[in-house]
């Protein structure tokens, strides 16, 4: 990825309150278009809520205040004529415990077409091939072609996991959100799911929080460091692990705090 | 010597014993009320225990006979409240788990159905004769006692659909959100398909109690007495009076002088045991139900 990438999220004087409690300070961050980006910092210092406020899902609480700026792919997405649902859709999001559905899963992959789709869309041909195409483009399909009538919850964590990325799939999404994707999963599913991400980046934009100072430097191509709500430093990942800019990241990769 | 059993290890462990035991005991002794209860009445009722009983309709200015009219009477105002308190108290229940945000007209809400939920059959019975039979002027009839049931029953479903709906993982609405549902389609999607047994256990359990209850029909729309053909299935009409096992078991009890003395005792068997019935078909049904979900 060339390292002129056109910015996807842009963030200006975001600020957050849960209540009483701001949880993000003056957070200004351009994320770009295609590469991965990694969102590193000690517990508690606003990594999820900040990735939660890409598709607006805190919002879902409503003692949550928010000022500020959020572009995606140039739009603001606090302008009032923004649908959270084709938000959404743009904007898909991974978890830290694998949350698959407890239906089929064949029925976890389209369930987003069943949701949104109309007409031609949920013809049984047309899903057939989206679930063909979205788990092969997960690397599932030849595991789960014979058991696409297996219940999700039955799947094992990794499957889950890369599951519930192809889930995100057939919408046509341009940002993937991932909270601590690899922290319930073993060597072998972290090492999957690293290569799964290799294997969407350019496609989609990818952001991924982690608490694995190894994931964050073998995986991303920049970083964003945060402490106590501020972003403290965001630049290229080997430049952050090599030269940390300010003192704060230094301490914090060398396992100072955490 | 290591790991030796010291004297205040051994006395932890006689506390630890002692403490199980009177744990067990009381848990056991819920059992002894039930089986003294059931064989007193089994036996003082048996004499009057037969088919017969159930589809006969009393004789003898109600002295003998059966228990027919009171008992379609009972499964006219049971089905009729449960249909009018069910689906308003889930989709209440919905409404205050699924959409409602925490400000001040949801809290007063929330405090209704709390303090509804406790409130004595007898104050819900001198509300029904005022709203329904009065103000509403549907009279003494099964119409006003049904809804005097639904009344009482509707806090308890309210308050039992609101568990079963939080017992779905936040995770489940997390990854519908995420795909852009909305709360609908969460709501129907995910959230009713996977607490629909919790939801089904809390009004099947409200059958007994509406089933059960004396005082809110007494004042509402149950008689003493209604001519009835034997075995006929529709022998009341909604405007009319009804009568009812709960309220016929009163009336057998206290207010007929001589009647033979095992059919006010099988009135109670029968009572019991469809109430005991009706619990058994919900705990069933939810083992059913949640055998099939599982996640
Ligand atoms: N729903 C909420 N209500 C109130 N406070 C919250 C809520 N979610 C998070 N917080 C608070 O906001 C701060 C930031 O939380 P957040 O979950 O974003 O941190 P994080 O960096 O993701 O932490 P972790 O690494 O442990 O996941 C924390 O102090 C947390 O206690
Ligand atoms: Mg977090």
């Amino acid at each position: 990825m060339s390292a002129s990438s056109q910015p996807c999220i842009t963030t200006r004087d975001l600020n957050l309150w849960y209540a009483k409690f701001q949880a993000l300070i003056n957070v200004s961050v351009d994320i770009k278009e295609g590469l991965i980006t990694s969102l590193i910092g000690p517990s508690g210092c606003g990594k999820t809520t900040l990735l939660r406020c890409f598709n607006r899902v805190n919002e879902r609480y409503g003692y949550v205040t928010t000022t500020g700026q959020i572009r995606i792919l140039g739009k603001n997405i606090y302008d009032p004529d923004v649908s959270l649902i084709e938000l959404r859709k743009s904007v898909g999001m991974v978890f830290q415990r694998p949350n698959p559905l407890p239906i089929s899963v064949y029925e976890n992959v389209v369930f987003g077409l069943r949701i949104h789709g109309e007409g031609d869309v949920l013809r049984r041909a047309s899903l057939d091939q989206a679930v063909e195409t979205a788990l092969t483009e997960v690397g599932l399909w030849n595991d789960l072609k014979d058991r696409l009538d297996a219940k999700a919850t039955t799947l094992q964590l990794e499957q889950q996991q890369k599951l519930c990325i192809a889930r995100l799939l057939p919408l046509k999404p341009r940002v993937i959100l991932m909270d601590e994707p690899c922290s319930a999963l073993d060597v072998e599913g972290t090492r999957a799911i690293e290569e799964l991400m290799f294997g969407l980046k350019g496609r989609y934009t990818i952001l991924i929080v982690t608490h694995n100072m190894a994931q964050a430097r073998r995986a991303s191509d920049e970083c964003i460091f945060m402490l106590l709500g501020e972003r403290v430093e965001h630049r290229r990942t080997e430049d952050l692990f090599l030269a940390p800019g300010n003192p704060r990241t230094a301490e914090y990769i060398e396992g100072r705090y955490g | 010597m290591m790991f030796a059993i010291t004297p205040h290890v051994r006395r932890k462990q006689r506390h630890e014993t002692i403490a199980k035991w009177v744990f067990f005991g009381m848990a056991a002794s819920m059992i002894v009320p039930l089986v003294l209860i059931i064989g007193y009445l089994v036996e003082r009722a048996w004499p009057s225990l037969s088919l017969g009983f159930l589809i006969d309709v009393p004789a003898r200015g109600m002295k003998e006979g059966g228990v027919w009219p009171a008992l379609v009477g009972t499964i006219y105002l049971v089905v009729l409240s449960l249909a009018v308190s069910a689906p308003v108290g889930v989709l209440a229940a919905v409404y205050l788990n699924e959409y409602a945000r925490d400000n001040w007209f949801n809290r007063i809400i929330n405090l209704a159905v709390i303090n509804l939920a406790g409130v004595p059959s007898i104050v819900h019975a001198l509300f029904g004769l005022g709203a329904f039979v009065y103000a509403a002027r549907f009279g003494y009839s099964i119409i006003s006692a049904s809804l005097t049931l639904a009344i009482m029953t509707l806090p308890v479903i309210i308050a039992s659909t609101r568990e079963a709906l939080a017992s779905v993982p936040r995770t489940f609405r997390e990854a519908c959100w995420n795909v852009g549902a909305t709360r609908w389609q969460t709501i129907k999607a995910v959230v009713l398909p996977n607490s629909i047994s919790g939801i089904l256990t809390g009004i099947i359990l409200q059958v007994s109690r509406a089933a059960g209850e004396t005082a809110p029909i007494m004042f509402t729309g149950a008689v003493f007495f209604k001519a009835v053909q034997k075995g006929d299935f529709f022998p009341y009409r909604l405007h009319e009076q009804c009568m009812a096992l709960s309220m016929h078991l009163y009336t057998l009890s206290t207010q007929v002088p001589g009647v033979k003395e095992s059919v006010p005792f099988a009135t109670a068997v029968l009572l019991l045991g469809a109430v005991i019935l009706v619990n058994a078909t919900a705990i069933i049904l939810r083992g059913y139900l949640r055998a099939r979900k599982k996640w």
